[in-house]
């Protein structure tokens, strides 16, 4: 029972920090069908920057996390604008080699300026130690993400089923041709959507710093997990995303704590078997 | 391409042994640089033959990528495979003649290419990379897990390759590795030549172009590609077996997603849809990746990088691609 409840929870935490970074990915690649490999690159600026603010310029946790944000898509405007923007709509492989260089430039740009070593972002006293549950007791931080992660989901939902800026987000993921023909300015949509997706990568990055170590192969070592949420899960779909990452979070979890042996050998075995049987994702439509 | 089209029938029919004119060319040219390599450096020849090896590898992705179009990110999964059949039948059963651990590498490769070809033939773009991700994880995994019979983590020592033919001894300085690495390159080149010239390997063009159309016409799409990754992954294994032989050693890192990744990336920096740009981006990267690294290897990851945006933005066909372009302008020109 002990162990159900802490795998659980861990799978739970896991789960919910995969969500906040890779909905961004998932909702711009539906939108745009662009293979995207630097997601998890601005998750890691995120992190430096977090780590950073709170360290070097002793802001608070809050402080540093608006900074972050705000830092990171700030960033991420200039190489969406001269990078990204030239591989909407190549062939796959151009996108792939594109994202992977920018990778590498970050990886290799956060060694030199940063360090190799891990960076910690302390966190604030009252997420630090456990919280009494009444009968259990579970990582305050732990706790923290899975509740940004659900509060993340919550208001994604409501802005993009309940606005009129959602309305316009999903004809462009449908058709976005025929959505421009009749009045929505794609532009705008993709330039919002983006920004909240690069934001949204950095908020992730520096929750689940704790899970996730902020360091630089950070955006290597989880690009690939990044990508495998969307294709599980379907690219665009924020239900089928959600369900992802708990599936793959719990997989990896419990893997991890029963047969650590294996390292990641049921994880992506979990991966084939579901992208064979559903190769759109589990709620993605057909193309 | 087009150039070909306008020729008139006689120019056609005259041009038939310039294929092969062409191809002596490429062969001379292969030796040509070989010697030059065993000439300037004689003391690093574990290197030139790590990139023999490599160019294999490089090679039959170029199959798979440059001529069907199909975007992988796991292709060190059949160079892995070779290296580890060809480890395993030295060191677990005793097979230690050179040629005959070649052959079991190439079987071995082309095992895995079957296997993962079948798994990333039932998915489509990004599917099909994700799959391509996740069978090199996989077999990662799995060679990390049976360690008793591939060392796990250690990497798979006990590999002691017999002499080839019973006479040339693999020596410290690596002279012998090389020599049978630029043979097993060069024979593995000219069957290649052949295969891509060949009806099957204007099928696998058509399939890049129009897999629609093929089908339309009455040609199995996943059977060809299939089979194309049967022979890629024997080429592949070929090379991951030289690997073996030559450094008498496997790691995990031959089935790494990295070594896949590098390898796509010398694929593109050369040129994709003709073996000679695979064959001199591997040559320009390993030698520039041994270069800079020495320096700082946080570095040359910036410089990878910096590459990589710079050939998908100015040169999409890669080093050999533009070259040859450039070099029909100029003949256009004329």
């Amino acid at each position: 029972m002990q162990t159900v409840f802490s795998v659980g929870t861990d799978a739970l935490a896991y789960g919910m920090v995969l969500f906040v970074i890779s909905i961004g990915l998932s909702v711009t690649m539906g939108l745009m069908r662009v293979v995207n490999l630097a997601h998890g690159a601005f998750a890691m600026i995120g992190g430096y920057i977090a780590s950073y603010a709170a360290h070097m310029l002793g802001l608070g946790y809050a402080v540093a996390i608006l900074l972050a944000v705000a830092g990171t898509i700030l960033i991420s405007i200039p190489v969406e604008r001269f990078l990204f923007r030239r591989i909407y709509g190549a062939p796959e492989l151009t996108q792939v080699l594109m994202t992977i260089g920018i990778t590498f430039c970050v990886i290799g740009i956060a060694n030199y300026v940063f360090g190799p070593t891990l960076k910690t972002i302390p966190l604030p006293e009252l997420l630090r130690g456990p919280v009494d549950l009444g009968y259990r007791s579970i990582a305050a931080h732990k706790l923290f993400a899975i509740a940004c992660g659900a509060l993340v989901a919550l208001s994604l939902w409501v802005l993009i089923d309940k606005t009129s800026f959602g309305v316009r987000l999903r004809a462009s993921v449908d058709n976005a041709a025929m959505a421009a023909s009749l009045g929505v300015r794609t532009r705008i949509v993709y330039a919002v959507s983006s920004a909240v997706a690069v934001g949204l990568a950095a908020f992730g990055g520096i929750v689940g710093a704790e899970l996730l170590p902020i360091e630089p192969y950070y955006a290597l070592r989880y690009m690939v997990t990044f990508l495998v949420v969307v294709s599980v899960g379907g690219a665009g779909s924020i239900p089928g995303a959600l369900l992802a990452c708990l599936v793959l979070g719990a997989i990896d979890t419990t893997g991890r704590y029963l047969v650590p042996e294996y390292g990641e050998f049921f994880f992506y075995l979990a991966v084939i078997a579901i992208v064979c049987l559903f190769p759109n994702g589990l709620l993605g439509r057909k193309k | 391409m087009a150039a070909e089209q306008t020729l008139s029938p006689a120019a056609k029919a005259a041009s038939a042994p310039r294929w092969l004119w062409r191809d002596l060319a490429g062969l001379a040219v292969i030796l040509a640089a070989a010697i030059v390599g065993y000439l300037l450096f004689p003391n690093n020849l574990a290197l030139l033959t790590r990139i023999t090896a490599i160019a294999l590898l490089v090679l039959s992705l170029d199959l798979v990528t440059g001529y069907c179009g199909i975007a992988t990110l796991g292709h060190a999964a059949l160079f892995g495979a070779g290296a580890y059949a060809a480890g395993i039948a030295a060191a677990h059963f005793g097979i230690t003649d050179p040629i005959l651990m070649v052959v079991i590498g190439a079987i071995g490769g082309a095992v895995a290419g079957l296997v993962s070809g079948a798994i990333m033939l039932r998915g489509h773009g990004l599917a099909q990379l994700v799959l391509s991700i996740a069978i090199v994880y996989l077999f990662h995994e799995t060679a990390n897990k049976a360690s008793a019979w591939t060392g796990g983590s250690d990497g798979l020592a006990g590999i002691s390759p017999d002499p080839v033919f019973g006479v040339f001894g693999f020596d410290l300085w690596g002279r012998t590795a090389y020599v049978f690495g630029i043979v097993l390159l060069v024979l593995v080149f000219l069957a290649l030549r052949v295969l891509v010239r060949s009806p099957f390997g204007m099928l696998c063009r058509g399939i890049k172009e129009d897999p629609v159309r093929v089908s339309a016409m009455g040609a199995s799409v996943s059977f060809t590609l299939l089979r194309i990754y049967v022979v890629s992954g024997a080429v592949a294994g070929i090379g991951g077996a030289l690997n073996a032989i030559s450094t008498q050693v496997v790691g995990l890192d031959s089935l790494s997603f990295t070594t896949s990744a590098e390898a796509l990336v010398m694929l593109v920096q050369g040129g994709t849809g003709s073996l000679y740009g695979g064959l001199i981006g591997t040559i320009v990267f390993m030698w520039f990746e041994d270069f800079v690294s020495s320096i700082n290897p946080f570095h040359w990851l910036t410089i990878v990088g910096a590459l990589l945006i710079a050939v998908v933005l100015f040169a999409p066909n890669g080093l050999y691609g533009t070259a040859a372009r450039l070099v029909e302008r100029r003949r256009d020109e004329r």
